[in-house]
């Protein structure tokens, strides 16, 4: 099928999990409006809650929507649930493997799952299991597997059908550096082969190396869109000073810091200064300017820290909160 | 609200479930073996043991293990497939999360739902070929319409598989297990399995014919003991339109629970 309709479109895309028992009705998906194209890498990001599996659910046809509209490869997910499943891959954000089964079995029969030759899967599953570096685990129960070994299963499993587009949620949350970065490098390779890939992630740093475009969720709605250099242009300024002060003298330092230049702007018509719990963010063209600035006031910091600024910089202006509570 | 499936790809898809499940059963045959551990310890305690005392049944002249026999075949295939679609299918809901991964591909829940009767079918066949060949090397098999058997064990087992299926979506956690075995345990010992209808004052006999397992006993038992008549197909309908029902009501109520 060659078109030029998007992947995946959504116009005013909404979901409100009907009341139960005493829990009131709430609507975790509330209007949102996005356009996937083919080959492109794209991102929800925002924090728990957002909204984001939610809107991963409806688009993989395992979730009915409760109002907009919704197209995924040119198809109603409502009325044709299985066509447009059999063209996905899906990595739901808790692994869902078959613990009774081998590795290899859980392979082979996501397959038959897919309605696939058993002789074509033998085929893939080889394949897949080299690609998820799991060969020598391939007649192991699924239970003696490490958290970043079934990820990778996970992901290997989705594309026994070679997906049209990959819906990853929240792929690498829970896994240890060293894991994340083998899946980031495993994602980065599909990527590469021209796969449409649909991640969420909490991560900035996981959104800034695999995605090509993304929106910021925040309760149900969209909050900003763009890619990650866009965004950070746009919503952030080319660097932040980290401070971290002494417990004690914290408040005022951060009341002195609120009601200085580096707040207000004064000659850097960008800056603006964040409290966090633990430390203080002031966002401007110049870091170490700014750092002059705050010795300057006979402020102290115990550390002070020079950075570029992130897509977590981004959150933190579009919401007023951290995105990692 | 939800897709409704459409037969043909249904009946195919849910092939692969049911290969699923074999694919665990294949590994050990200890479970269908132990699913015949109960049905022997009555026929031995009560079919033979009891009947020692019994002699005959009232105008039944076969042994009373031979009466009884057919009974226990019906009630092997009833456990089998009722504990397959409830215990089992509870398991692999909460516990196992085993359809959670299932969901994202072409199965639709009518698919799961075909899928695990469908299991539960051929498991209780296999158990009940188990019995049949346990009764014959025993002597219990007084005619060759006991053979009809086999078929009705596959009805007896659609229509408990699918209540099995229905009931277990009204469960809320394992201690509500207790209140299906409420009704199952008196069911198995008051559906006739030990005696015929006729013990039963009138007035209680609708109360008894109204039972699953009443139907499932006579379409087992009268064939095997020589008895062919188109009566035959009041548990026919019976069982069918039983399990029918069942049938509706556990894939409406797993699509409910599951695409939320
Ligand atoms: N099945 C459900 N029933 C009721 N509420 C739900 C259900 N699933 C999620 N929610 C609620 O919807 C909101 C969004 O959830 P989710 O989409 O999982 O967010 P995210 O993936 O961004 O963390 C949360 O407040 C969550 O509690
Ligand atoms: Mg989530």
């Amino acid at each position: 099928m060659v078109s030029t309709h998007p992947l995946v479109e959504a116009r005013d895309l909404t979901k409100v999990y009907p009341a139960r028992g005493s829990t009131p009705e709430f609507r975790a998906v509330d209007g949102i409006d996005f356009a996937l194209e083919r080959g492109e890498s794209f991102g929800l990001l925002g924090p728990n809650g957002a909204g984001k599996s939610t809107t991963m659910r409806m688009i993989a046809a395992t979730s009915p929507i409760s109002g907009g509209s919704l197209r995924v490869l040119g198809m109603d997910p409502m009325k044709q649930g299985p066509e447009i499943r059999a063209r996905l891959g899906v990595v739901t954000q808790d692994d869902h493997l078959d613990n009774e089964l081998t590795v290899r079995e859980n392979l082979h029969i996501y397959g038959r799952y897919f309605g696939l030759p058993r002789a074509v899967i033998r085929e893939r599953a080889t394949r897949l299991l080299d690609f998820a570096q799991l060969q020598e685990k391939a007649g192991d129960q699924v239970e003696t597997l490490s958290g970043g070994m079934r990820r990778r299963l996970t992901i290997a499993r989705s594309l026994i059908n070679e997906p049209d587009i990959l819906l990853l949620d929240e792929p690498t949350t829970g896994l240890d550096p060293q894991a994340r970065h083998i899946l980031w490098d495993r994602l980065f390779q599909l990527k590469q082969q021209g796969v449409t890939l649909i991640l969420t992630t909490h991560y900035m740093d996981e959104a800034e190396q695999l995605c090509d475009r993304l929106v910021v969720v925040d309760h149900g709605r969209i909050v900003a869109q763009g890619s990650p250099q866009e965004l950070i242009h746009r919503y952030a300024t080319r660097e932040v000073l980290e401070l971290r002060f002494r417990l004690d003298e914290r408040d005022t330092a951060a009341e002195k810091l609120r009601t200085s230049v580096l707040a207000t702007g004064g000659t850097d018509a960008e800056g603006r200064v964040e409290l966090l719990p633990d430390r203080v963010l002031v966002y401007t063209a110049d870091g170490e300017a700014a750092l002059a600035t705050v010795h300057a006031m006979s402020l102290t910091p115990l550390t002070a820290l020079v950075r570029r600024a992130t897509l977590e910089d981004v959150f933190l202006k579009l919401t007023g909160r951290s995105l990692i509570e | 609200m939800t897709t409704v499936a459409v037969p043909a790809w249904t009946r195919r898809r849910a092939l692969a479930l049911i290969e699923r499940n074999f694919m665990i059963y294949r590994r050990s045959v200890t479970p269908l073996l132990n699913a015949l551990v109960e049905p022997i310890l009555y026929l031995l305690s009560i079919g033979v043991g009891v009947g020692m005392l019994v002699g005959t049944v009232p105008g039944v002249d076969v042994p009373y293990a031979a009466y009884v026999g057919p009974a226990i075949l019906a009630t092997t295939a009833m456990n089998t497939a009722f504990n397959q679609t409830s215990f089992g299918v509870f398991i692999r809901m909460r516990v196992e999360k085993t359809y959670e991964a299932i969901l994202p591909t072409p199965l639709s829940v009518t698919d799961i739902a075909v899928g695990e009767v469908t299991s539960a079918m051929i498991n209780g066949l296999l158990t009940s070929i188990g019995f049949l060949t346990l009764m014959a090397v025993g002597g219990l098999v007084t005619s060759a319409w006991v053979l009809l058997a086999l078929p009705a064990s596959l009805l007896i087992s659609y229509a408990f598989a699918a209540g099995g299926l229905a009931v277990t979506t009204y469960l809320r956690d394992f201690p509500d297990f207790q209140y299906i075995q409420l009704f199952m345990l008196p069911m198995y010992l008051f559906a006739t399995t030990f005696y015929p209808l006729s013990v039963y004052p009138e007035a209680v006999r609708p109360l008894i014919q109204a039972l699953p397992l009443y139907h499932s006993i006579e379409l087992v038992r009268e064939p095997a003991l020589g008895h062919l008549s188109w009566d035959l197909l009041i548990p026919v309908a019976y069982l069918l339109a039983f399990g029918s029902v069942a049938m509706y009501v556990a894939t409406r109520r797993m699509t409910r629970a599951m695409l939320r």
